[in-house]
């Protein structure tokens, strides 16, 4: 559905996003994660054939987005961040405007904006103007806004900033459902709406892409890369931590000491917990806890994006 | 242009929906009342060989609302999508850009043909009153509109450009001002140069927006300022095209 060749842009002496390449394919829901400022929104208006690209290809349903850019545009659903609304305009109102406008025959026009309306919930603000809306309406008439013309791919560009949980949970359901009829490519940069909504990730970070994979894969691959807890009663503290650190896959080691109880956070590379064992009972330390934290989703966000500055 | 009609309804609505519209057309009948009045008073006063169109079209009662509601008509039409962020849903639905800048550029006409339709009455009701014709000649009347909506769409083509090239509407207000002053009084230049410089001065004549408008409401009929005012026009959207091409190439 999306195929991404090199794409490359640059703003003035700034590269936004640097020869990113990705393929995603049909029903897939893939979520675009990176902090602030990665690329996500840039590579997302690239793709919607707003922003031109200035380097690299990409295509969408098999159009090209800059050089078939109009063909391209009828099979994207697209939100921008913040979604941006006339607060001039009835819900209704709108939602048919933009029907016509990407293409939806005359005749179907109010039947496509009474499924959408249905769809998003937003039965009895239909005749309200779109300027008094709350954030959580506005959000739920940008995703219909979206999928009006029932496009293949549906891109969504932070679609649960500023929402309260309640209509995050709803947008999130509302994006599970989605997924029966259209391929989904959505940014965030919150870690747990990854996990439960995507089925694929793709993690980017100062515009280059660090990793892909399902959420559960890159937990996996990363889980080594954890970290390590060990507490315990050691004699002399700056020694134990030199001795740590010469292990194996041990790059960093922090240690608090408690009453008489130190905690060691080994930062690892491979799973070194029998190693560590090892080396306690050489050196006759009382061991109370060794442990691998459990990865999180979080955790591999931070190792992948912020490895160098750890 | 598939999507032309969409957008331009959407233009057209967009204007006549909001309140500020209506109190540019209140102020506006109001002035050109005012200035029809005046030139039925003028020819009240001496005997001479005005017509009351002329009158009308020619005064500074004229000019100076003519001049003053184009900034209003245009600052918004791009500036304000550009603000809300709108210009990026609009700009990602399957229409191209020149769709956009002519849907955009016929919609503030449509508005401005709204403003001036009114006048057509004050001859009207000059016929019914007095018993007779506001003109000599047809060819007087229909000059004069037609001017007025070739001055008309050139000024409006200059604030589509002013409205594209910034976020802010009053910025593009007052720069679309100032660029139809500049082309308005390029052409009073005219008054400045004696007939000992006729090159100047024919030269002159193609700016003289005053001077066409003084012609046309006499039923003289000059192929120069319609190539003129209509060539320019096309320019400046062309131009315009390329500044809401260049805010995202840029951005």
């Amino acid at each position: 559905m999306i195929k991404v060749e090199k794409l490359t842009k640059r703003y003035g002496g700034v590269t936004a996003v640097d020869e990113i390449s990705f393929e995603v394919g049909k029903g897939e829901i893939t979520g675009f994660l990176g902090p602030n400022g990665a690329g996500k929104s840039t590579t997302m208006r690239m793709l919607a054939c707003y922003l031109p690209p200035t380097a690299g290809r990409a295509q969408v349903a098999g159009y090209d987005v800059f050089a078939d850019s109009i063909r391209a545009r009828e099979h994207i659903g697209y939100m921008p961040e913040n979604v941006p609304l006339p607060p001039d305009m009835r819900v209704r109102e709108y939602l048919a405007y933009r029907a016509r406008l990407k293409g939806v025959p005359g005749r179907r026009v109010k039947e496509r904006v009474g499924d959408v309306a249905e769809l998003c919930n937003l039965e009895g603000v239909e005749n309200k103007f779109i300027g008094t809306l709350s954030k959580g309406y506005r959000q739920r008439v940008g995703l219909a806004d979206a999928m009006v013309h029932e496009p293949d791919l549906l891109i969504l560009d932070e679609p649960t900033i500023g929402l309260d949980p309640n209509q995050i949970r709803q947008v999130r359901t509302l994006i599970k459902n989605l997924s029966r009829h259209h391929t989904i490519l959505l940014s965030t940069h919150i870690l747990p709406e990854v996990e439960m909504v995507c089925s694929r990730v793709i993690i980017i970070n100062g515009g280059k892409i660090e990793a892909v994979g399902s959420p559960e894969t890159l937990r996996e691959t990363l889980q080594d890369r954890g970290r390590t807890r060990l507490e315990a009663r050691v004699g002399d503290v700056s020694a134990a931590v030199k001795k740590l650190k010469a292990l194996n896959g041990v790059r960093e080691v922090d240690c608090s000491e408690g009453k008489g109880w130190n905690t060691f956070l080994l930062h690892v590379e491979a799973d070194v917990r029998e190693r560590v064992f090892v080396l306690a009972k050489t050196e006759g330390w009382d061991v109370r806890e060794l442990s691998r934290r459990a990865v999180s989703l979080e955790e591999v966000f931070v190792e992948v994006t912020h490895h160098d500055e750890v | 242009m598939k999507r032309f009609g969409t957008l331009f309804g959407r233009e057209v609505s967009r204007t006549l929906q909001q309140p500020l519209a209506y109190v540019v057309l209140f102020f506006f009948l109001i002035l050109t009342g005012i200035n029809f009045q005046a030139g039925v008073l003028a020819m009240n006063a001496e005997p001479g060989t005005t017509t009351s169109v002329e009158a009308f079209f020619n005064s500074l009662l004229f000019w100076f609302p003519f001049l003053l509601v184009f900034p209003l008509l245009t600052m918004r039409l791009f500036s304000e999508e550009y603000k809300l962020g709108t210009i990026e849903t609009l700009m990602t639905a399957p229409v191209g850009d020149a769709e956009v800048v002519l849907a955009k550029f016929f919609g503030a006409l449509v508005f401005y043909a709204v403003l001036w339709l009114p006048s057509l009455v004050y001859f009207g009701v000059f016929w019914w009153v007095t018993g007779q014709a506001p003109v000599e000649a047809p060819g007087s009347i229909l000059g004069a509109y037609a001017m007025l909506a070739l001055v008309g769409a050139f000024y409006i083509s200059l604030g589509c450009l002013a409205s594209a090239l910034t976020d802010n509407q009053i910025v593009a207000g007052i720069s679309a001002f100032a660029l139809l002053c500049m082309m308005f009084f390029l052409g009073i230049l005219w008054f400045f140069f004696p007939v000992a410089s006729p090159a100047m001065q024919s030269l002159a004549y193609y700016f003289s927006t005053i001077q066409h408008m003084a012609d046309f409401s006499r039923g003289i009929f000059d192929t120069r300022p319609v190539v003129f005012y209509i060539s320019f026009t096309l320019f400046t959207l062309f131009l315009t095209y390329h500044a809401l091409q260049y805010r995202r190439w840029r951005a």
